[in-house]
């Protein structure tokens, strides 16, 4: 239940005494978080909670006040753009809003980081490559000359989806991967990333609102609440705590229905 | 760190294998892709069994070059056939890149766009003009839909924070227009002609001309922007289901602040330049204070101040105009509000000075020169 685990185990990110404030305003004191390699943990919490700044200190785009990160054992507190490249490369993150760059074409923008970081690769292949992507992402064959502002939400998101696994990497941030998009495509993206993320054996690092997308994928949720991870388990034990935003969550009427829903399907799974 | 992937060529019974060694990722490529393409064919086996790991885009060279050669993948663990196997399902053609259109047709074609779009902004504006023109009537049928408060915090927003810049400016017009010409005229002995320079200039031409400039720049684009914000928002949409005309309510005040501002502004941007090239014939010229204010009223007729006045209401009304018109046409997102923005200030200073033009050929030719 504890958020940190043992010390002998095989942790992606370690997260330790984590204070971030904007100004005034406290937004976590004292977190603590481990993620296993090959696990798609969630992280839940009520709006403000500070989930994506949670991320975002993760990825280096927010300094902490104090507290340790470390991704793949080493530090990103204070880290420049420019530096700790060799992690860079083995991460990829779908922002919020999908944040495709607006100047270039889907394929273009899945071109981008094999550029920046491999630029030996040779027009043909990239060319390749990015088409396969687009495919891997469930984007329609002729979406690669698109620009973003043509894109549809669910569209949007499956590109940006593609750019972050671009470089193959090991490990993958999706900030609200299926906030507004229609149950259907939800429900298509969560298999998406389910499947991509068995084939190529990701650590996903998951932030939802989704009920559904959490029992359909995390193997242990994180909560966030009171400026820190109150608890981190499967939903089962998460289930069996006594807190009450836990239980409010949870066992709330859409929680039951998602619940109910995710139940058979889970027994199919395994 | 794993090894670099490689390859070594196999013949064995007249049948060629090409056996992979090393990480097969992308960080490990190096100039793998080039050298496998350049393998003469044919190739009967692709042996996997030596590669450390493997990730999608290893996987994709593997897959090509298997089906480029139509050779059998040998060796491969459970990850890698796991990866071969989704590229694989990824194998479809996809399209890539725009059509390619020949450079003539592109120019002709960007041409007969631009054509197009001027002549529907043109069109645009006028029906634009109707409608708010409708929306005037309407207020002035129902007057206490006017929104006076409205008006009254635009008036605040274009016209007093203007004050400030548009004195600077003046004040460094003036001094520029003095010094220029006390420079050329000097050259016939008549520098005393500077003050009918400044006098003239500045109320007729050049203080409304730059204030409505300024004013195109600070307001038109502010209310280009707003309103596209507004429209990007839905804030206009949902102003239109609770009844409110986005006409009447935004649009109207804009138009009406601007209408009412740019004559005082264009008088006060007048008197500030005429006070700064003043002091400049003071500083340099040495004609007195008193001297200037009393030549100034001999030389300068009160139908320049006419001009100014008639013109600076009619200026004040494109800019509004054109920067509501466009703020009102964003639809798609963020982009095209600052597209829109840009659109609406050099729409609105190219008409303005085109007016202007107009104006003086219709001023000389009523006789007031």
């Amino acid at each position: 239940m504890s958020p940190v685990l043992p010390d002998d185990a095989d942790v992606v990110i370690r997260v330790r005494d984590l204070k971030t404030a904007f100004g005034e305003q406290v937004v976590h004191e004292g977190l603590d978080l481990d993620v296993r390699r090959g696990e798609i943990l969630g992280v839940v919490g009520g709006s403000g909670t500070g989930k994506s700044v949670l991320m975002r200190a993760i990825i280096g785009l927010q300094t902490p006040v104090e507290g340790s990160v470390e991704v793949f054992g080493e530090s990103m507190v204070g880290r420049d753009v420019t530096d700790a490249l060799d992690i860079r490369k083995r991460w990829g993150i779908l922002f919020q809003g999908g944040a495709l760059f607006s100047t270039l074409t889907v394929a273009e923008n899945i071109q981008v980081p094999l550029r920046e970081y491999y630029p030996d690769i040779r027009p043909p292949l990239l060319d390749e490559i990015a088409a396969y992507k687009v495919v891997m992402a469930g984007l329609p064959a002729d979406a690669g000359p698109k620009y973003p502002a043509e894109l549809s939400g669910g569209m949007t998101k499956r590109a940006a989806l593609a750019r972050a696994l671009a470089l193959d990497p090991d490990l993958v941030f999706l900030d609200e991967p299926t906030a507004g998009l229609d149950p259907i495509s939800a429900a298509n993206f969560d298999t998406l990333t389910r499947e991509l993320q068995r084939t190529m054996g990701l650590t996903v690092f998951l932030i939802t609102h989704d009920l559904d997308t959490l029992y359909a994928l995390c193997d242990r949720v994180a909560v966030l609440a009171d400026r820190k991870v109150i608890a981190v388990g499967t939903i089962d034990e998460l289930l069996a705590l006594d807190h009450p935003w836990i239980q409010e969550y949870f066992n709330g009427p859409r929680g039951r229905t998602a619940m109910k829903s995710a139940r058979p399907a889970a027994t199919d799974r395994t | 760190m794993a090894a670099t992937a490689d390859f070594t060529e196999d013949q064995q019974d007249g049948e060629r294998t090409l056996r992979f060694t090393g990480a097969l990722t992308v960080s490990q490529l190096g100039d793998l892709p080039e050298r496998v393409r350049q393998v003469p064919g044919p190739l009967a086996r692709l042996d996997l069994s030596q590669v450390e790991r493997m990730d999608t885009i290893g996987a994709w060279i593997v897959h090509r070059l298997a089906a480029d050669h139509a050779a059998t993948i040998i060796g491969a663990n459970d990850q890698a056939s796991k990866l071969i196997e989704q590229v694989d399902r990824a194998d479809q053609p996809v399209r890539m890149r725009p059509d390619r259109t020949p450079t003539l047709f592109k120019v002709l074609n960007e041409i007969g766009a631009a054509t197009a779009t001027a002549g529907r902004t043109m069109l645009g504006l006028l029906g634009f003009f109707g409608a708010l023109v409708l929306s005037i009537g309407h207020v002035m049928a129902h007057p206490s839909r006017f929104r006076i408060n409205a008006v009254i915090q635009r008036f605040e927003v274009v016209g007093v924070s203007a004050l400030g810049i548009i004195g600077l400016m003046s004040f460094l017009i003036g001094i520029v227009i003095a010094q220029q010409g006390a420079v050329q005229l000097r050259q016939f002995g008549a520098e005393i002609y500077t003050i009918n320079l400044i006098g003239r200039l500045t109320l007729r031409e050049l203080g409304v001309l730059m204030t409505a400039i300024m004013i195109a720049g600070r307001s038109g684009s502010a209310f280009a922007a707003q309103l596209g914000t507004m429209k990007l928002t839905e804030e206009i949409d949902a102003m239109r289901t609770i009844g409110v005309s986005p006409m009447e309510a935004l649009v109207l005040p804009r138009t009406l602040a601007s209408v009412v501002m740019m004559p005082l502004l264009g008088f006060y941007a007048s008197i500030v330049a005429i006070i700064g090239g003043g002091i400049l014939c003071w500083a340099s010229l040495d004609i007195p204070p008193v001297t200037f204010i009393q030549r100034i009223r001999e030389v300068t007729p009160i139908t320049d101040l006419y001009v100014g006045l008639i013109k600076a209401p009619v200026f004040g009304f494109i800019i509004a105009l054109s920067g509501c018109y466009q703020g009102m046409q964003v639809k798609a997102d963020a982009e095209e509000v600052g597209l829109r923005t840009t659109a609406a200030v050099v729409q609105a200073i190219f008409l303005v000075i085109v007016l202007d033009a107009f104006f003086a050929v219709f001023f000389t030719w009523v006789g007031w020169t």
